[in-house]
């Protein structure tokens, strides 16, 4: 489902004197559908970076990504943005570290927009998104309320419920337990497992050790100097 | 109105606006979709209202072309149109919400005679089907109704861009263009005009060009985004990638100055 062919990343700081940060040289690696990649390495070996990449959050420098949607192969470098918009509708999940949501609008409904987004009808979308809500224990009194009022943990479910609500083909993780207690954790462990059963391709960085090793099918070793081990 | 999905609504091509020798915005190439918010960014003297303007037809682009895409006829370029067609497709397809939404209302008709005329103009003439209308667009946009009558005057700053909102969008046009539309708004406002233009973008599939300093509203509502500075756009793509991995040094700086909350 996704191919990553010598990738290389860096940033050039023109605030900073014109420095240049290499953060990724040379990342090469493949995952299948059911797969959980899981990205290990020390803080700033550019975990982060290459699940943005992935999203064409950032723009690589060179090397090509290669996601598997709608049958065909594309490369999220080169890919026109339009196309992009529409894997990232279709293909791509997303779960980032922050939760962005125009305020005033009910969690219920930041949840149920992906579904919209695509047609599905109103009633069934708020029904998957209740289902969603209910199974990420978040209490029913805070879903006609913008997440933007909630605690960390709480928006982080709403990221993770908004993501999940969809098979995506395609999940990115990125540290979707950091803020979560032990009891919702294992709720996005039966998530990812789900996932990876419908033949999900999933790539993710996971803090926790217990996550990790309880999702995970294969680790990617990335050092501190750009490369992977 | 036939839904066109196979290309652009609006084709820019190489739009240059000269005030004298002066350079108002320089050779600014896009195209929009329907159902696309592009956002326009940049610090004051950018260029970005000129290229609206020119956009808009409102100024005459001293080089380039401006493509609308009209149903059976076709893309069609936008300056070759006579003033009456162009008249005519700023009332019913194109709409223009301002800045001062004093300069896009009419201040000494009331509330409701401003959404509704632009009904009128194009030829609405059942005046209880007007007031229906009227006063669907005002709950709309969050205008209790019980001032339908009264003059914007009596009306905060808010309640004006809102009721200009209305006045624009009553048509159901297909491309609105915003300057700056929630500048000078408190924040509790702001929120709500957002969540407004998120879900008429997504109901009505409507087209927008918004232009506006604030990168925290094209985060929410732009799906691409042009940077502009000294009337020539530096960086261009999609919002979270523009504003997450600046390239350009303006562009860097202008992320980098945004004082988090």
């Amino acid at each position: 489902m996704i191919v990553i062919d010598s990738l290389r990343k860096s940033f050039f700081l023109h605030l900073q004197g014109g420095v240049t940060l290499s953060v990724l040289k040379k990342i090469s690696l493949e995952v299948k559908a059911g797969e959980c990649l899981a990205l290990c390495g020390p803080s700033g070996s550019g975990k982060s970076t290459l699940v943005r990449l992935l999203y064409a959050n950032y723009k690589a420098r060179d090397g090509k990504i290669l996601v598997r949607h709608q049958g065909q192969w594309v490369d999220m470098v080169k890919a026109e943005l339009r196309k992009v918009l529409e894997i990232r509708k279709l293909t791509i999940g997303y779960v980032s570290q922050f939760l962005r949501v125009i305020p005033r609008i009910p969690a219920l409904d930041v949840v149920m927009e992906p579904l919209q987004r695509e047609g599905i009808a109103a009633h069934n979308a708020r029904r998957h998104a209740e289902d969603m809500l209910t199974r990420l224990n978040i209490p029913q009194r805070l879903w006609g309320i913008s997440p933007t009022t909630f605690s960390g943990g709480e928006q982080q479910r709403i990221n993770i419920a908004r993501s999940f609500i969809k098979p995506y083909p395609i999940l990115l993780l990125d540290e979707p337990t950091a803020a979560l207690d032990a009891t919702n954790r294992r709720v996005v462990v039966e998530l990812i497992q789900d996932a990876k059963e419908r033949g999900a391709a999933i790539v993710g960085v996971f803090h926790d050790e217990e996550v990790r090793d309880a999702v995970s099918t294969c680790i990617f070793e990335m050092t501190f100097d750009g490369g992977q081990a | 109105m036939s839904v066109h999905d196979e290309g652009p609504l609006l084709k820019v091509m190489g739009v240059t606006k000269y005030f004298g020798s002066r350079v108002g915005c320089r050779d600014v190439s896009f195209d929009l979709w329907p159902g696309e918010v592009l956002g326009i960014v940049g610090e004051s003297g950018s260029g970005k209202t000129t290229l609206l303007s020119s956009l808009s037809g409102y100024l005459e682009p001293s080089t380039g072309t401006v493509k609308y895409w009209m149903g059976q006829e076709g893309l069609v370029d936008v300056g070759r149109l006579s003033d009456p067609q162009r008249r005519y497709l700023m009332r019913t397809e194109w709409g223009m919400v301002r800045q001062n939404p004093r300069e896009g209302l009419r201040m000494r008709v009331s509330a409701g005679a401003n959404v509704g005329e632009r009904l009128m103009a194009l030829g609405a003439r059942h005046y209880g089907k007007i007031r229906s209308e009227v006063f669907k667009w005002l709950d709309r946009v969050e205008i209790d109704l019980g001032r339908v009558d009264d003059s914007p005057e009596t009306f905060s700053g808010g309640m004006l861009q809102r009721l200009q909102i209305a006045r624009n969008l009553v048509t159901k046009p297909r491309l609105v263009l915003m300057d700056e539309p929630t500048g000078g708004l408190d924040v509790s406002v702001q929120a709500r005009l957002l969540d407004l233009m998120r879900s008429l973008v997504s109901e009505l599939g409507l087209s927008l060009i918004i232009v506006t300093h604030d990168l925290a509203v094209v985060r929410l509502l732009a799906h691409r985004l042009l940077v502009m500075r000294n009337g020539e756009v530096v960086e261009s793509g999609l919002t979270d990638q523009v504003l997450d991995d600046p390239h350009h040094a303006y562009t860097q700086l202008l992320v980098s100055s945004v004082i988090q909350p």
